[in-house]
């Protein structure tokens, strides 16, 4: 903080714009600005700090007459009391241990006949966890709606909404989607919601940019406050797409000490706009955060970037190459797409994904497709457990279909021929005449080759056996879990640069955009073709393969995720059981075990306290009781 | 791994095997079938550079050396000496066989020739390296142990002069093949081998590194001949040489329908059309690659060996490589021809051919009969390379003219015993005699014993003439003759 000011002071700086991390929310920060007369853009540190306090901002506006979830906070916790104050909240109720986390002490009463009963075991549990008995009351909201309204505010006492956005769409309590305006919703509810943020913003005396969150009841169709982001938000595009104003514009007039460039009526809503988050995360392994590389980075064609002109917006801070860490947050990037109404809106979203092209990294572009291709999503069927209540159909893996694995070898053969024809030139070989030609000449037979991939997403084998025939047709027998298959592929066109592929599969044209990168001991071969993404790996033989067949890989501890070795549980040559913990390692500031895979020998202990890991890393050999005999002998 | 799934792993990948010797082994031990001889070889690209290769095949007798695989090895080393290429050996053998120890062990052109080549080869910087895949016994163990640099595979390459069995037989020693030669033992202790392998995918790839460090581009081994890089296509296409040869032996046809389908733009320079014109000589090119043809047009007569043998020199003289295309049966005989001294002129083309210093290969796509086989660059003088097409006929004179021959022998012979020769028992004889000569005058029969370097299909001619020649040309740096040209 101090060096931004010092930076700030000697540049001769009129404002800082701490943009829409930490140090927006930092009150610390905007104070020294203000003593040092340097404009924060944002709000006072007086209501950043209001907000901070999230009991306290609730009470607060309670105060103001904004609605905040109804509920019992007191220090009386004598029973009756609390099953009088149950029956004011209404039902259904949570009762909660007030030093409660992680489920614990958290129990549900769907009427007031089951109250005492969750009230007396809540006691008892937060008790045995947390030594302390008191518990609070708070109603409970069955299928609520995130739905948050974006304010400003000027230093002249001018405060208008600029309409709300539905961010329904979450997993692990981040935003996946986000859409404004919200879905279904009437005028005058829009109204009354935008009016309750004003006055929210009004009681702290709020200036610049901020958000509103409330929770809203889908069955009752209440709203309540949540807590108030004093910042501009991730998800600002949408509001920018739909207003056709530019809030960071907005932001620095009024740091400036302008007046809010629109009063309340001037302001419209001229159509529908989506924002889908790119993270760099397996949503089949539980949103588990990925790394790597960025090898390919493609936005979708004419989309543009940090602009609300244009249908397809794409925000991200990444190119081509970057190294994407387990440090921050795992978002990417931001798609952006509007339309005049939510279908089309919608429409433009699912095509812009489809045009996106990531490789290097695990990412959630095809769960975000699906999402945005599910039925009861364009329903509007919209609260917070969405993705939880389809994860199935969101995440399920789905074998890929024949031409694709075919696809895929023949662009897995094709690289591999061009590569050498462009080392033969690298080298001078335009010596080999004849030679140079790679199509595969055998004398009185037909080439033939096998080529196992594995396709990532469901980890199954896709096992392909070629026939390169003289007409310079490939017959392709394909077989993997769900059957196999005869292909036959002709003419075949690799671009030069090896990035996109052509070929005619049984008769039908296919193209296909191609990306290779190595992970590990793995080459992975990313397949765009159809708006559909493809992954598939092959394993590159290497020294410390141990596929040998004296050591198997049976035993091979490895690492289930990039991260931080912390503890080391046991020494070469000690005897374990299955399940034994061997490491701790820690990763995204949680501590994962990792275990034996079988009975047998610690041997090659490769995990150091305090060494950094790559995903797969090799950390320990188990060797089984038959197999260490095996390597003492040998050795 | 089978063999050729080994090369072609090894190979670039679409990399063209130019493979020898298929048909090697085909019914020549009785019941016994040896495919291929029970050995992979020929030549093929890795990492852009042309290596020579050899495969043991362990699923015909374990790999073991019959006299035929004995022989196709030689004949590789050779064609690698001569081409100055660098060989691999995929090794993986349990050694000479050894109910035929007698024609595999002793000679000079046996067993321990395969080694005596290895060193000579290695002295002449062509490089060495054997890859071992399985086993490595008694004279097999050698190969690794001669070669310049070696790989071997864990729990799958062995290399030992004696295998378990043995030793229990010498020592009563009880010892796992692992223990006694195993990859380990042989990385870490005993120095045998160089570099240890996980796996055969890993030893590829641990080979291919050492294809690329051999350093052979840094210092080629001679000036290469330019070779266009862009060629033209004939004006007519390959493959339709399957249809030149006409079904009826007898009916001549013209050669030149070859050349039209094999150089490229069907462009041919013809040297002395007018003169000696059953032999068709000139210049041309195949895939950029400037060759010297000479190829028979029918019977050779004084002045077609005058004519082939001033072509011979004036391609010396100028390094072109020759490419000799084989359709003869024979030189003309007769008085008058006698007379003329054709011999003598048969003689300069023989002579030619044999001391021309140039890359040769040689192609028979039709007869090979007699002194023709010879002064048309025939196996005895050594050509880089030598296939047939599969309507070929290799013997010293035609079925029918030996039959004739030996039956008038026969009756000379008769006739002084006084013994009566029925017409029946003639034509018996010459029936008998004409079979076995058109048996063994055969492709496959020839191509079993390793008399050509393999049978192609016709369609084929153009590209394997090319692959040959670019392997041939690799070890090629021209050497001035002493004489001029002479004209004949």
């Amino acid at each position: 903080m101090d060096r931004i000011l010092e930076v700030a002071l000697r540049t001769g700086a009129q404002a800082v714009h701490p943009g829409y991390g930490f140090l927006s929310e930092n009150t610390t920060f905007a104070g020294l600005c203000e003593d040092n007369g340097i404009a924060f853009v944002g709000p006072p540190a007086s209501a950043i700090a209001a907000m901070g306090n999230k009991s306290e901002a609730k009470a607060l506006m309670a105060g103001a007459g904004v609605p905040v979830v109804p509920g019992y906070h007191g220090d009386n916790q004598d029973s009756l009391l609390l099953v009088e104050e149950g029956d004011k909240v209404g039902f259904p109720l949570l009762v909660k241990a007030v030093l409660g986390g992680g489920g614990k002490g958290m129990k549900l009463a769907t009427s007031a006949k089951e109250l005492p009963e969750a009230l007396s075991s809540a006691k008892r549990e937060a008790a045995a966890s947390f030594g302390d008995e008191r518990v609070l009351l708070e109603r409970y909201i069955i299928r609520p709606r995130h739905i948050e309204v974006q304010v400003f505010a000027d230093t002249l006492g001018n405060a208008v909404y600029l309409f709300e956005r539905d961010c329904s769409m979450q997993r692990r309590h981040q935003k996946v989607i986000e859409e404004a305006p919200a879905p279904g919703i009437s005028e005058e509810f829009r109204r009354s919601i935008g009016e309750a943020a004003v006055a929210a913003a009004r009681a702290v005396g709020y200036v610049n940019a901020g958000t509103v969150e409330f929770i809203v009841d889908t069955d009752t169709g209440d709203y309540y406050f949540m807590e108030m982001n004093t910042r501009l938000q991730v998800e600002h595009p949408v509001t920018e797409a739909i207003t056709g104003q530019d809030l960071v514009e907005w932001q620095l007039r009024i740091a400036a000490g302008q007046r809010l460039p629109l009063l309340q009526d001037q302001l419209k809503i001229l159509g529908h706009a989506f924002e889908a988050r790119v993270y760099a995360e397996s949503p089949e392994h539980g949103f588990m955060p990925g790394t790597g590389t960025l090898q390919r980075w493609r936005i979708p064609h004419g989309a543009v970037s940090f602009s609300h002109v244009g249908d397809v917006r794409v925000d991200s801070g990444v190119r081509k190459g970057d190294q994407v860490g387990v440090h921050y947050d795992p978002m990417i990037a931001k798609l952006i797409t509007k339309g005049p109404d939510r279908r089309t809106a919608l429409d433009n979203l699912h095509a812009a994904l489809s045009e996106l092209q990531v490789s290097g990294l695990p990412t959630n572009v095809t769960f975000l497709k699906r999402l945005a291709s599910h039925p009861a999503f364009a329903a509007e069927e919209l609260d917070t457990s969405f993705i939880a209540k389809h994860l199935d159909s969101l995440t399920g893996a789905v074998q890929p279909p024949a031409k694709i694995v075919a696809l895929a070898a023949l662009a897995h053969h094709l690289l591999q021929v061009q590569a050498a024809e462009k080392e033969a030139l690298s080298i001078g070989g335009g010596q080999l005449g004849p030679w140079g030609v790679l199509d595969g000449f055998r004398l009185n037979h037909e080439l033939t080759s096998n080529l196992s991939l594995t396709h990532t997403a469901t980890s199954a084998a896709c096992n392909v056996h070629l026939t390169f025939h003289k007409d310079r047709s490939i017959c392709l027998k394909v077989s993997n879990e769900s059957g196999s298959g005869e292909i036959k592929a002709k003419r075949l066109q690799l671009s030069n640069d090896g990035a996109s592929l052509e070929a005619e599969i049984d008769g039908e044209r296919l193209t296909a955009d191609l990306s290779v990168h190595d992970h590990s001991d793995e080459q992975v071969l990313t397949v765009w073709s159809g708006g559909e993404t493809y992954e598939f790996s092959k394993p590159v033989p290497r020294k410390w393969a141990r596929s040998g067949s004296v050591q198997s890989s049976a035993g091979l501890v490895t690492s289930p995720m990039p991260g931080k070795i912390i503890k080391v549980l046991v020494q070469d040559g000690d005897e374990v059981v299955e399940g034994t913990p061997l490491v701790v390692l820690e990763a995204m500031k949680m501590e994962h075990t990792v275990r034996a895979p079988c009975d047998g020998t610690v041997a090659d202990l490769a995990a150091l306290v305090g060494a950094q890991v790559a995903d797969g890393a090799v950390l320990a050999l188990v060797a089984p009781a038959a197999q260490a005999a095996a390597v003492g002998a040998g050795q | 791994m089978l063999p050729r799934e080994r090369i072609q792993a090894l190979l670039d990948p679409g990399s063209p095997f130019l493979e020898l010797s298929q048909l090697a082994g085909f019914g020549l031990y009785g019941k016994e079938n040896v495919p291929s001889g029970g050995l992979v070889t020929g030549i093929g690209r890795v990492h852009g550079r042309l290596v020579a290769l050899v495969a043991n095949d362990p699923t015909v007798k374990g790999g073991t050396y019959y006299p035929i695989t004995v022989k196709k090895h030689l004949r590789l080393q050779e064609v690698a000496e001569m081409c100055r290429l660098p060989c691999v050996y995929f090794v993986d053998s349990g050694g000479a066989n050894l109910p035929r120890q007698a024609d595999v062990f002793p000679d000079r052109d046996h067993f321990g020739r395969i080694f005596y080549n290895q060193a000579r080869m290695s002295a002449k910087g062509i490089p060495q390296i054997a890859v071992v895949m399985g086993s490595c016994t008694a004279g097999g163990a050698y190969v690794p142990a001669m070669a310049d640099e070696s790989v071997i595979v864990r729990g799958n390459g062995t290399i030992f002069l004696g295998g378990p069995p043995l030793v229990k037989a010498a020592t009563g020693e009880d010892v796992t093949p692992e223990e006694l030669g195993g990859a380990e033992l042989h990385c870490s202790t005993s120095g045998v081998a160089d570099h240890l392998a996980e796996s055969e995918d890993h030893a590829i790839s641990i080979t291919r590194n050492i294809v690329a460090n051999l350093n052979t581009l840094a210092r080629p081994s001679a000036p290469q001949p330019p070779v266009t890089a862009l060629f033209e296509e004939p004006l007519h296409p390959p493959d339709e040489l399957r249809g030149v040869v006409p079904s009826d032996p007898r009916k001549p046809w013209d050669v030149r329908a070859v050349l039209a389908r094999i150089l490229d733009g069907s462009r041919f320079s013809e040297f002395k059309a007018l003169y000696g014109t059953t032999l068709v000589t000139g210049f041309g090119t195949i895939c950029g690659q400037e060759v010297g043809i000479v190829a028979n047009n029918g019977i050779l007569f004084s002045e077609s060996a005058l004519k082939g043998a001033h072509f011979i020199q004036l391609c010396a003289q100028r390094g072109v490589p020759l490419v000799f295309l084989q359709n003869i049966m024979g030189f003309m005989v007769g008085k008058k021809y006698e007379a003329g001294g054709i011999a003598k002129d048969g003689a300069k083309m023989v002579m030619a051919v044999a001391n021309a210093q140039v890359p040769k290969i040689t192609l028979i796509i039709g007869g090979s009969f007699g002194a023709g086989n010879y002064g048309m660059c025939g196996r005895a003088f050594s050509p880089n390379f030598l296939f047939s097409w599969p309507n070929a006929r290799i013997s010293v004179m035609g079925g029918a003219q030996a039959a004739g021959v030996l039956a008038q022998v026969e009756a000379q012979k008769r006739e002084r015993e006084g013994t009566r020769w029925t017409e029946e028992d003639q034509a018996a004889f010459k029936a008998k005699i004409a079979d076995r000569y058109d048996k063994e005058g055969e492709p496959e029969y020839a191509s079993a014993r390793l008399w050509d370097d393999g049978v192609i299909d016709p369609a084929d001619t153009r590209r394997v003439l090319s692959l040959a020649l670019t392997a041939a040309c690799n070890g090629y740096s021209p050497t001035t003759p002493h004489y001029g040209v002479f004209r004949m």
